[in-house]
């Protein structure tokens, strides 16, 4: 198990090299810069600028430059935006706002997604049933951009229970609209994946086993049937967890909560290359890291998979 | 008064396609220490008969008649009150031995788990004791192997854990459902080997469900044929060989290959399994007798007690065997 996770550690490295160069030549290839504005700065104002940013030199020699840094001194560079910043600041300032509402979300989620999903299993074509199915129909269907502005709506305007946006340094009142906006239609897909998967557990000739044994329900549920129903939704959660924490620019945008999703977004759209950069990275090394971590799970709840 | 009794069993599953009867009315007892099979094609309830006893029947299914054990109906008892026979009375052991196992879980914490719960036993020593019935059946290094998962098992290892598993609490009765279809031959004998060999020291009494009929012959006291989800003929093993007195037993038996003649083409009965949902309101074999009469298929035969047997056809005994 160890030599398979040092193994998969040391594919990631490529792995990420191939996504710095591709988002590098991506960016290359897309028109415009970070300097280009409608009002055209002077050429030898550009060039000086270009040159201190090193924009001057050739492709390769960029990027490069660009992943001496990053490897050698952690450095993902300065911002071309934001003056005086880097990006490690503007990641530092951004990530942990994402990964607080984000974790609470992935948890909201998982907990109430998972337990819907198998209580409407294990009660099916009962009124709970339905009700689950019917939830996870809706919530699937409702963006969380349809959604952020009807709680705005609900809970600030008309109620006037909850604040409507601002961060205010994680507050639980800041939090709790967020995390309702992010995590409701991953919930419903948690909840959709853990009934099926729980319903087909329930049918296997194990489950009939272990009935058979006079278990009671729970212990069946609990000790025979979660495990093996939890495989699929696993598979779904690693990925999830990874976009939840790195970001959601509705999320952002709606509630002014300042996370990373608002900032790789701009960054796009301003050409701020160091940003998109720093940000793509971030990103890809977490997929990476939680995609691992699912496959160590899976080994740990299968005992068929053995690496 | 025997140990369990069937009486008037009816189960019917409700599917998009309307009511299939999968039982319909079936009667028999087993004594205590006795051994009884339940023959009869794919379809004809058997296995049925045997879930809805257990109580696990499929969700869309319903048993009604009665299942008296120890003085008690098993069909309508509460869910709780089942679990306390469940494996420490009557245990149960499936066909499919690939499958029966919980993939997820050590044989020692499946095996555990049933004095655990039944007998209140502690973990290390409801181990120690699953450990000495893996021994009992035959299984090699039990005491080591019974960490292991059952992937690491072959399908006749599977089967046997499954056997020790369910005489774990001793119980009065085992139900087997077919325990040795899904295995090879040679398997097969050796699971029968260690069934018999272990229901002769605990004195369990068995259900032995099975279309096997070299299985019945060696094993079992009585003999119980089913088709259609009905008791067709039941009588001492034996004579149920010797002077079947259905058209149905006599069908079955002259489908059982025969290796020491040389004309030896395949016997088999003619027509289909019947269609569950569309039975005849008579005789369900009608269809398919070789001696049908024009009543049979409209008219259904009674269950009759005569001497040490009974037999549901319109004709009688010496009319089929003549």
């Amino acid at each position: 198990m160890l030599s398979f996770i040092a193994r998969r550690l040391a594919v990631a490295i490529p792995t990420l090299l191939i996504l710095v160069v591709l988002s590098f030549v991506l960016m290359y290839a897309a028109p415009g810069g970070p300097f280009n504005s409608e009002r055209p700065l002077p050429p030898a104002v550009l060039a000086n600028i270009e040159a201190k940013y090193g924009l001057d030199q050739p492709f390769w020699k960029q990027i490069a430059n660009y992943v001496v840094g990053v490897v050698t001194q952690f450095d993902f560079g300065p911002s071309f935006q934001y003056k005086d910043r880097s990006v490690n600041d503007i990641i530092a300032q951004g990530f942990p706002v994402t990964l607080t509402y984000g974790a609470w979300s992935f948890v909201v989620a998982a907990v109430v997604g998972i337990s819907l999903g198998a209580a409407a299993a294990i009660k099916q074509n009962s009124w709970l049933d339905y009700m689950a199915v019917g939830f996870t129909i809706g919530a699937q269907v409702l963006p969380n951009f349809v959604m952020a502005p009807i709680l705005v709506l609900i809970f600030t305007l008309w109620l006037g229970w909850l604040p409507g946006g601002g961060w205010n340094g994680g507050q639980w009142e800041n939090l709790i609209l967020p995390v309702i906006a992010l995590s409701t239609s991953y919930m419903a897909s948690i909840a959709r994946i853990t009934r099926s998967s729980m319903l087909e557990v329930l049918n296997t000739n194990f489950i009939r086993t272990a009935q058979a044994k006079g278990l009671s329900p729970s212990r069946v549920i609990f000790r025979h049937a979660l495990k093996p129903a939890m495989l699929p939704v696993l598979s779904y959660l690693g990925p999830t967890f990874v976009f939840m924490i790195t970001g959601s620019v509705v999320i952002d945008i709606f509630f002014s909560t300042g996370g990373i999703g608002r900032f790789f977004v701009d960054s796009a759209f301003n050409r701020d290359y160091s940003v998109i950069m720093g940000i793509t990275i971030l990103v890809g090394s977490m997929t990476i890291l939680f995609n691992l971590l699912v496959d160590v799970l899976y080994a740990w709840i299968d005992p068929k998979i053995r690496y | 008064m025997a140990l369990l009794e069937i009486e008037d069993l009816k189960v019917t599953f409700k599917t998009a396609d309307g009511d299939v009867n999968a039982v319909n009315g079936v009667s028999f007892g087993v004594d205590a220490g006795e051994t009884l099979a339940i023959v009869g094609e794919s379809g004809s309830g058997k296995s049925q008969t045997a879930f809805a006893t257990m109580g696990i029947l499929a969700q869309n299914g319903r048993a009604t008649g009665r299942a008296m054990f120890d003085g008690r109906d098993l069909l309508t008892m509460k869910q709780g009150d089942l679990n306390k026979i469940r494996s420490r009375d009557i245990a149960m052991i499936f066909q499919d031995p690939m499958t029966s196992l919980n993939p997820y879980l050590r044989i020692s914490d499946q095996m555990a788990e049933v004095l655990q719960v039944h007998k209140g036993m502690s973990k290390r020593n409801a181990v120690r004791e699953a450990a000495i019935m893996l021994d009992a059946v035959k299984i090699p290094d039990a005491k080591n192997r019974i960490t292991m998962y059952p992937h690491e098992f072959s399908g006749g290892m599977r089967q046997r854990i499954m056997i020790a598993m369910s005489l774990l609490c001793q119980p009065k009765l085992l139900i087997a459902d077919e325990p040795t279809t899904a295995l090879d031959v040679t398997v097969q004998a050796q699971i029968m080997d260690v069934l018999s060999d272990l229901r002769r020291d605990l004195g369990t009494a068995v259900i032995l469900i099975t279309h096997d009929l070299g299985v019945v012959a060696g094993f079992c006291d009585r003999t119980l044929v089913m088709y259609g989800g009905q008791v067709m003929e039941e009588a001492e093993t034996g004579a149920l060989f010797k002077t079947p007195t259905h058209p149905y037993t006599k069908g079955l038996l002259r489908a059982v290959p025969r290796l020491d003649r040389d004309d030896a083409a395949l016997q088999t009965i003619a027509g289909e399994p019947p269609d569950m949902s569309r039975l005849p309101v008579g005789c369900p074999f009608s269809p398919r007798c070789d001696v049908v009469m024009d009543h049979c298929p409209t008219v259904r035969p009674p269950l009759e007690t005569e001497g040490n047997r009974r037999r549901a056809c319109h004709l009688s005994a010496d009319e089929v065997t003549s």
